[in-house]
């Protein structure tokens, strides 16, 4: 869209937003408050009268009582007390997921084999039509009859198409009838009966069908099929990926820092490729890590482990949480060691802005005002030294009073704040008098200071300060 | 609020007859299993079970226990047998392939055997239960996964039941004279309906219900990727309502418990409320809250049979709008200190440049910051969509730098989910050396070309360019922004999204409602990748003229998942033209279940 850039502050007070803001201090909120209280007084009114009457009857957990979800609890809380001992001798129903996707999925399967042991007996009831239905069961139904009574529910057979021919035809019919489920019942039925280069092949161009397949093996777990089918494709990227997921399955971290090892070898594009070499390193590294912090930790060697003790492991951390964690507990280490900060900024190549707000949360979060000092002061070459940050200061400051910075050391930046209105705001904001004060002397804006006195303290040093910088003759004011 | 309805809006059918029928099937094949049994529910179930009925419903009818299926021993009540009825959806049918009949939403399997095994005995029943209705105009077929496994897997599994569902729409409250729709899946939900009208028998009844407009989710992908505005919507993404129930916590009950409200047209506060930009809200809460003082203080005066009547006949409403009351002031509360705490405006501020399409480059930095202060996945990842979905893609050198940034932030493992991403088409990578004009009109000749219709779907992903610039000036999406916007007064359906962009999908229906068809909007389908259709219902062409009530009840389905906005700002219209709305919907989403959906990121 062509049009000028209008200043950022004009845009949003622009009476078309005008009317919707989050504002602490907006008068909105002040009425929802006000409201609030209106309300909550009458409460005593109204519990003085009788009580619950068509106030909803709910239990303790807050479900409404005779509800399912209320009864169901109600069952399992009885079982919680009485039933413990019964528990071994009844069958046992062990819905472990037996399948990737799905978190509603216990599938039917799981279920039945869950009764008794499932290593011994698979249950697997088989579900029987009743005969009546069998009665009007001819053989020689046609690809496109076969489809519509699978699609209604009744007894059909798939045996009978027996050469590839009539194979593809169902199926193709399967695809025009729209219903996903014949679909992978078909293809079912060929996977069963045709042998996978040949069903490969077709599916090549049935893209349709080709979907369904995947999505099928992918549900029920045939990850080697699934990647020959890939392969076979010429699908490299989508293959080097599906076998990369697989390191999910796998929960010790050596051996998935093996696992990851191994996919190095894949066919990834060039980019993915470089992301699949950081997550192995970065796995190796934090391995590595983790076992020296945990001994550190226990030894009681270190300070800063005693007086914040770690709260989880590093492992399988994003990077990210790596490198606030080096800044954490290995800020200064030299650029040698895998766990300091610099090695990890430079092995996984992170930006100057990435590494600044890391590091400034990291370091801000322990009080170490400090090392954020050291952050942003540069020297140039006449040795002067100067504050320098490549995101604006009112952010630097926002994460700062966010990690509860206190106001000696959250003024020295609103002070490097540029933007003069900015500056001011956040000073209000934040409470730091003497920027505001300094401000508006340096603007000979008199009026602004009077208004700013009488939101003072009356004898405050703040208003200390005020009173003699405008009885001071020196100055020449604007207003 | 201060919306002027016309009066002479149709009244909406009555829709708890679905649940009646729902449950009268459960009921028959609970009883299938003569005398006592337990049933045992998938957890998925149970909330809209409880829709459609309760304990002791089940209870008259022989149902003694009710479980949860899950990793725990089943302990029965009767010592030596099991016998109880299991429900699950037919989500796994395939394990049985036998059991193909694939329409029949939920399977009750009902089992007896003794703990010993001896005795087995297992028969399988479907029971159709895939409508609930939410709402007078909203109905659910619950099914969240319908979105990822049709767009983004590919597979039609769901297509039939979609079919089945305006099946019995139709039967009960049809006959539809009209259908409009866009979309492959509308398309295919349509012919699996007519299929099944086809082969059932018809019966010649009044209509209650005029014409049908069938949308799938991909036609508009930025819509849902919006932060929501709108009371309910607002409630929905941040507390989730599951069910057309809502957990509020503690915090917003002011208590120390959690409360689970029912969000619905009963509730008299919400229902004021419910579609009303939130800054609107705070005004009226305050409003019904003086009211409200005023009612209770009108006691002081009174003698004993003023008392009297006041108690019998006045109380009761009051002290149920003071419930009500004071737990919509909570949640406003409690969602404007959530929303003050993460920078809200900022956040709303950048979504708003992306959708006028200026200030791009400041966007970048934000959502760059975003992610970067390791801020919400999601919430970076709605962004990052929206950028790629409104730009027609990332510049390739961009797409690799927030690629590797967010994989930084959040986890390597990501990589999954970006493909999952580029394969939907909602974050991809503009594609070097080819104008956007030529892959349009490469991609709009295969569309036309009926012959092609399998090439153009290995093409599928080409032709996702959303094209959001294009159409948003060719539909008016986006107002100037020079412009007041008076949220007190909307004047259109921009209003839910604080007057900063009109919903696409519901945009469409507009367009195609008032225009009676897609005549007209020829560039406009042919940017949203075809498969429109209208169909008129053959005989009663005479009758179809006359603009009886029924003709003015328009059926939307949204497979895919539509929003709380989006439903909104089709009761705006409907108020603006005097007709009434009934949204279908596969699930109500918002950006969160949508993006979740597309996460790879664990086992």
């Amino acid at each position: 869209m062509m049009r000028g850039k209008p200043d950022e502050d004009d845009y949003w007070n622009s009476s078309k937003f005008k009317a919707f803001t989050f504002d602490d201090e907006d008068d909105d909120f002040t009425r929802l408050k006000e409201s609030k209280r209106a309300v909550n007084s009458i409460r005593s009114l109204v519990e003085e009268e009788d009580e619950e009457d068509d106030v909803e009857k709910v239990s303790w957990s807050g479900e409404p009582v005779g509800s399912i979800s209320w009864s169901v609890k109600e069952t399992e809380s009885s079982i919680r007390s009485t039933g413990e001992v019964r528990d071994q001798s009844f069958p046992k129903i062990h819905t472990a997921p037996s399948l990737p996707k799905n978190s509603s999925g216990y599938s039917l399967s799981s279920l039945f084999k869950a009764f008794g042991d499932p290593s011994i007996r698979n249950y697997a009831p088989e579900l029987r039509k009743p005969k009546s239905e069998y009665k009007d069961y001819v053989s020689d139904w046609t690809p496109e009859e076969t489809v519509k009574r699978m699609q209604q529910g009744k007894v059909y057979s798939l045996e009978k198409f027996r050469s590839l021919q009539d194979k593809l035809l169902l199926l193709d019919e399967a695809v025009n009838a729209h219903d996903g489920n014949v679909i992978t019942a078909v293809l079912i039925y060929l996977k069963k009966s045709l042998s996978k280069e040949i069903l490969f092949r077709e599916l090549i161009t049935r893209e349709i069908a080709l979907r369904h397949y995947i999505h099928y093996l992918k549900e029920i777990g045939e990850q080697k099929l699934l990647v020959e089918l890939f392969k076979s494709m010429d699908r490299t990227e989508d293959m080097a990926l599906m076998q990369y997921r697989d390191h999910l399955n796998v929960r010790d971290e050596n051996k998935r820092r093996d696992f990851l090892k191994n996919c190095l070898s894949f066919p990834f594009s060039p980019d993915d490729a470089t992301h699949v070499q950081d997550h192995y390193t970065l796995l190796e590294r934090q391995i590595i890590i983790e076992a020296n912090d945990k001994q550190v930790e226990s030894s009681g060697q270190a300070d800063i482990f005693k007086k914040y003790p770690r709260k989880a492991s590093i492992l399988n951390m994003p990077i990210i949480t790596t490198l606030y964690y080096s800044c954490f507990y290995h800020y200064g280490e030299s650029d040698g060691t895998f766990s300091s900060p610099a090695n990890i900024r430079k092995t996984f190549r992170i930006s100057d802005k990435q590494f600044l707000l890391t590091c400034l949360g990291a370091r801000a979060k322990l009080k170490a005002w400090f090392d954020v000092d050291a952050l942003f002061t540069t020297k140039n070459w006449l040795g002067y030294t100067k504050k320098r940050s490549p995101i604006g200061f009112h952010r630097i400051v926002d994460i700062l009073q966010k990690n509860n910075a206190p106001v000696q050391v959250l003024q020295d930046y609103v002070n490097l704040v540029e933007d003069v209105e900015q500056k001011i705001s956040l000073a209000q904001k934040y409470k730091c008098h003497d920027v505001i004060i300094n401000t508006y002397r340096d603007l000979k804006d008199r009026q602004q200071l009077i208004v700013y006195r009488g939101k003072v303290e009356k004898g405050s040093s703040e208003y200390r300060k005020i009173e003699e910088i405008l009885s001071n003759s020196q100055l020449r004011w604007k207003n | 609020m201060a919306h002027s309805v016309r009066r002479d809006a149709p009244e909406l059918p009555d829709f708890s007859l679905l649940k009646r029928l729902a449950r009268d099937q459960l009921i028959y094949l609970l009883e299938q299993l003569p005398g006592r049994k337990d049933l045992f529910i998938e957890a998925d179930l149970m909330s809209p079970l409880d829709r459609i009925a309760n304990v002791t419903t089940l209870k008259q009818h022989d149902v003694d226990k009710l479980y949860k299926v899950e990793h725990k021993p089943i302990v029965s009540t009767s010592d030596q047998m099991v016998r109880g009825c299991f429900l699950y959806p037919l989500t796994n049918w395939f394990l049985f392939p036998d059991v193909v009949n694939a329409d029949k939403y939920y399977v009750i399997l009902s089992v007896y055997f003794d703990i010993s095994y001896s005795y087995f005995d297992v028969t399988t029943d479907e029971w159709s239960f895939y409508l609930l209705p939410l709402d007078d105009d909203i109905i659910s077929l619950e099914l969240p996964e319908f979105f990822r496994d049709y767009f983004l897997e590919g597979d039609q599994r769901w297509v039939r039941t979609a079919g089945s569902a305006l099946h019995l729409l139709h039967s009960v409250y049809g006959p539809f004279s009209k259908v409009y729709g866009i979309g492959r899946c509308s398309k295919m939900a349509y012919e699996s309906w007519r299929e099944q009208v086809e082969e059932g028998e018809q019966r010649a009844r009044q209509a209650e219900i005029g014409n049908v407009f069938l949308i799938d989710r991909d036609v508009d992908l930025v819509t849902p990727l919006c932060s929501q505005v709108v009371y309910e919507g607002l409630v929905d993404d941040i507390f989730r309502i599951k069910c057309g129930c809502v957990e509020f916590c503690p915090d917003v009950t002011s208590s120390d418990k959690s409360i689970k409200v029912m969000l619905n047209s009963q509730d008299k506060v919400f229902n004021e409320i419910r579609n009303e930009h939130f800054s609107q809200v705070f005004g009226f809460l305050s409003q019904k809250a003086r009211n409200l003082q005023t009612a209770y203080d009108k006691r002081s005066g009174m003698n004993i049979k003023q008392m009297k009547t006041f108690v019998s006949e006045e109380l009761k409403g009051l002290k149920q709008e003071h419930r009500l009351l004071s737990l919509h002031i909570g949640a406003s509360e409690s969602m404007m200190k959530k929303k003050t705490k993460q920078d809200f405006q900022e956040l709303l501020k950048t979504e708003h440049s992306l959708l006028e399409g200026f200030e791009i480059r400041e966007c970048i930095s934000y959502i760059e910051e975003h992610i970067n202060r390791q801020v919400s996945m999601v919430e970076s990842m709605r962004l990052l969509c929206l950028l790629s979905l409104t730009e027609n893609g990332l510049l390739p050198k961009d797409y690799r730098s927030l690629k590797a940034q967010f994989l930084q932030s959040y986890g390597i493992e990501h990589l999954l989910t970006f493909s999952n991403l580029k394969q939907l088409g909602l974050l991809v990578e503009q594609q070097p050396g080819e104008t956007l004009t030529v892959m349009e009109s490469r991609v709009g000749k295969l569309v036309n070309d009926k012959t092609a219709g399998k090439l153009t779907d290995a093409f599928s992903s080409l032709a996702k360019k959303s094209n959001f610039r294009a159409l948003g000036r060719r539909l008016n999406l986006v107002p100037k922004s020079d412009e007041e916007y008076d949220l007190r007064v909307p004047r259109d359906m921009a209003y839910i999204f604080s007057g900063a962009y009109i919903p696409l999908s519901c945009k469409l229906i507009e367009q195609v409602l008032e225009r009676d068809g897609w005549t007209g909007l020829e560039e406009v389908t042919r940017m949203l990748n075809g498969h429109e259709f209208a169909v008129t219902a053959g005989s009663n062409g005479s009758d179809a003229r006359v603009k009886t009530d029924s003709q003015r009840i328009i059926l939307v389905m949204f497979l895919g998942g539509c929003t709380f906005s989006e439903i909104s700002a089709l009761r705006f219209l409907g108020r603006e033209k005097g007709i009434k709305f009934i949204v279908v919907t596969t699930a109500i989403t918002n950006s969160a279940r949508l993006l979740e959906s597309m996460l790879d990121n664990h086992a």
